[in-house]
């Protein structure tokens, strides 16, 4: 099996992370592995014993704020989007980064095509696994769909700062 | 007129660019059905019963005149030949092929236009007073602050993807509301404090459709340069908190009631103290770019009075009664803001030809400094009118079917395209529309009946803002045959209030019935100086109800 790609700090790479699902509690692969919030907040000591690295992903509805209290004991942070439509990861994202101070990855996850990459890089994103079956060389170029967007991110202020 | 800058014109182009992209994406089947879907809304661009409904942004209503011509251009070579103005200052075409509108975009992006944002569930259009910078009314010219919204919004990275649509009015007058500010997600009025100094009062949570509210005030008074942080505050507590699971409770009118204003504001207060004095901050120099960029009309000094004009007058009742009727007061002495009404009988509401636009892009070159508006009434205005000029102008728009001296009148009703070309509505708006218009038909009978707000929509979705009509009639489905539901009693201005239903709704035939009986009812209880809304609220319901339902 080829190994699955992300974009990460706007290149194409393998990726090894295995993402666990809500319900999936018990024999949990080798490896590293991204785990549910929940899974996360009831075993974290048991996590950090076994080999291979841990992250953490939230879902849609489950807020920022479940996971900053651990932000420093974990490998990164992953965001779901369960639906495209479903806006409320970028509010998480820029949180972590604005009101959190988090400097480390935020990986988009779920459903997670070209046309959003730009929102998401802005909104503090730095890692994207597109959803299956879409053309992850194609995407590339949505990073840069706007070239100078009006209002302040994560990555620029507002335009009426930069404006000639 | 707001001018764009390398900026303003490099974002419309990227979009035009991006869209095209898509649309090929999806043509190719890249794309699938679902995930083209709020693409495309994001652009305006509905499927509807005939064809995709596409509709182009017309920021706060104004208008250049080579702008109007594009619409009537696109009118002709894309469309059939007309064009549908609506609520929100918005352009819809009915008739556009898919695979066309890239092309449109970048026609509408030569003459700085674009349909970013006019449909989805994002931020739309900021709609504000028609007669923004020419009243005496207001405390400052909108349009500044509407444009400051419009870049604010316009690909904001984190509410592309909200709960549901999200709708900003900004109104600048304290006692007359033209812009239906109190029936929006977020109102913004600008007010004077105590201290003279202007800022911004915050409503949420008001709304029409199928939970129709009037808005919460959620800040008393805000400090100019902090809107937009705050307006980032309030729409992040929304795009967390706002339900997903319902799209008939996602709104964001269903989040303030569910938590109380109170709560919803306290929200806000807390997410804005981290964003308050942040890089959002407005800084004066741009609040002085933007003003500047906003070329204003080279004003003659004049004298309030035009002898000449005086004496048409009084020669002309016709004219005067035109006068009266369809033009307002201008802050500039010696000029009027004239309204070209959409509301002749047998014309659909807010309809105009292509051959009308070009006509009204020409009058607007020769009287009006070149620049048109777009009311919520669905009507256009000449905002810059030498007195000396309006009978000129009174001939040509005669000539054209825009002088129907029916402005704030009956006919003068606001109505959506209904069932005709909406796949959403449960029923034809227009025929409704159309039957009103003959019945009253006789400007004496009409202009004996007074200031009246009629409002027709074909569905609950409301777009025809019948709740806010002082009568409103709604479009219902019942078992597969089109009904019609009436309401009395809302407004959509200072006092907004929404409708109460009557009772049992009618079908086609009998509506203009109805809708007579109900003026009758007004007509028998009126006193000398009472509007029917007056009358409405003295005498209550129960007159007009059981008049309606009596066995004729």
């Amino acid at each position: 099996m080829l190994m699955p790609k992300i974009i990460k700090d706007g290149q194409i790479q393998d990726d090894n992370w295995q993402l666990i699902a809500k319900d999936a509690t018990d024999n949990l692969p080798t490896g590293d592995i991204i785990v549910p919030v929940e899974l996360w907040k009831e075993q974290a000591d048991s996590l950090n014993q076994r080999d291979g690295g841990v992250a953490v992903w939230i879902d849609a509805g489950e807020e920022a704020e479940s996971i900053t209290a651990d932000l420093d004991k974990i490998a990164f942070v992953a965001i779901n989007f369960p639906a495209f439509t479903d806006g409320r990861g970028y509010s998480y994202a820029r949180l972590l980064r604005e009101r959190h101070g988090y400097q480390g990855e935020i990986r988009a996850i779920g459903d997670v095509m070209q046309d959003q990459l730009q929102h998401m890089f802005r909104s503090g994103f730095s890692s994207f696994a597109l959803k299956e079956g879409k053309d992850i060389e194609a995407a590339l170029a949505g990073f840069k769909t706007i070239s100078e967007p009006y209002q302040a991110a994560t990555d620029l202020p507002p335009l009426f700062r930069r404006r000639d | 007129m707001y001018v764009y800058d390398q900026y303003d014109q490099q974002i419309v182009d990227d979009r035009v660019a991006q869209f095209r992209d898509q649309t090929t994406r999806y043509l190719a089947g890249d794309l699938s059905e679902d995930e083209f879907l709020p693409l495309r809304l994001q652009n305006g661009l509905y499927i509807q019963r005939h064809a995709p409904m596409f509709r182009i942004a017309v920021p706060y209503g104004m208008l250049e005149s080579k702008q109007m011509r594009m619409l009537a251009h696109i009118a002709r070579k894309y469309d059939r030949g007309y064009v549908h103005f609506t609520t929100r200052h918005n352009a819809q075409f009915n008739w556009p092929e898919l695979e066309q509108v890239p092309d449109i975009l970048a026609d509408l992006a030569s003459v700085q236009m674009h349909a970013i944002q006019t449909s989805g569930n994002c931020i739309r259009n900021t709609s504000t007073d028609q007669f923004a910078g020419v009243t005496a009314e207001e405390i400052e010219d909108p349009r500044p602050w509407a444009e400051l919204i419009r870049q604010w919004s316009t690909f904001h990275p984190e509410f592309a993807f909200l709960p549901r649509k999200f709708k900003i009015a900004i109104c600048a007058t304290p006692d007359s509301d033209r812009a239906a500010t109190q029936v929006h997600d977020i109102g913004v009025y600008i007010v004077k404090n105590d201290a003279g100094e202007v800022g911004f009062k915050i409503l949420a949570g008001g709304g029409q459709g199928r939970t129709p509210l009037i808005g919460s005030i959620i800040k008393e008074f805000l400090p100019k340069e902090h809107l937009l942080s705050y307006l980032d505050a309030a729409l992040r507590v929304y795009n967390r908190l706002g339900r997903r699971d319902n799209k008939y409770k996602a709104r964001i009118k269903i989040l303030v009631r569910a938590l109380t204003p109170e709560v919803f504001s306290g929200l806000v207060e807390e997410e804005w103290a981290h964003l308050k004095d942040g890089p959002t901050t407005i800084t004066q120099e741009e609040i002085d770019r933007v003003n500047t960029a906003f070329t204003l009309p080279d004003y003659k000094d004049l004298p309030a009075e035009n002898a000449d004009f005086e004496a048409q007058k009084a020669e002309n009742a016709v004219f005067a009664n035109w006068v009266a009727r369809n033009t307002h007061p201008h802050k500039k002495p010696g000029y009027a803001a004239v309204t070209l009404t959409l509301k002749k009988t047998g014309v659909a509401p807010g309809d105009a030809t292509d051959a009308q636009m070009d006509s009204m892009a020409d009058m607007a070159d020769k009287y009006s400094f070149g620049e048109l508006r777009i009311s919520h009434f669905q009507n256009v205005v000449l905002a810059d009118i030498e007195l000396s000029d309006l009978y000129a102008v009174w001939e040509e728009a005669k000539a054209l079917g825009f002088a129907t001296p029916n402005l704030g009148l009956l006919t003068d009703m606001i109505c959506c395209p209904g069932g005709d070309f909406c796949a959403l509505a449960n029923a034809k708006s227009l025929p409704i529309a159309d039957q009103l218009q003959h019945r009253f038909d006789d400007l004496d009978y009409l202009y004996d009946i007074g200031e009246l707000e009629l409002n027709i929509s074909g569905c609950m979705n409301a777009c025809g803002h019948h709740h806010v009509g002082n009568i409103g009639i709604l479009g219902v489905d019942k078992k597969g045959a089109e009904f019609y539901q009436v309401s009395l009693g809302g407004e959509s201005g200072v006092n907004a209030k929404i409708g109460k239903i009557v009772g049992p709704s009618f079908g086609e035939a009998d509506v203009a019935d109805a809708v007579e009986k109900i003026i009758k009812v007004y007509l028998e209880n009126r006193t000398e100086e009472e509007r029917f809304i007056d009358t409405y609220e003295r005498i209550g319901m129960q007159p007009f109800k059981t008049r309606v339902y009596a066995d004729a």
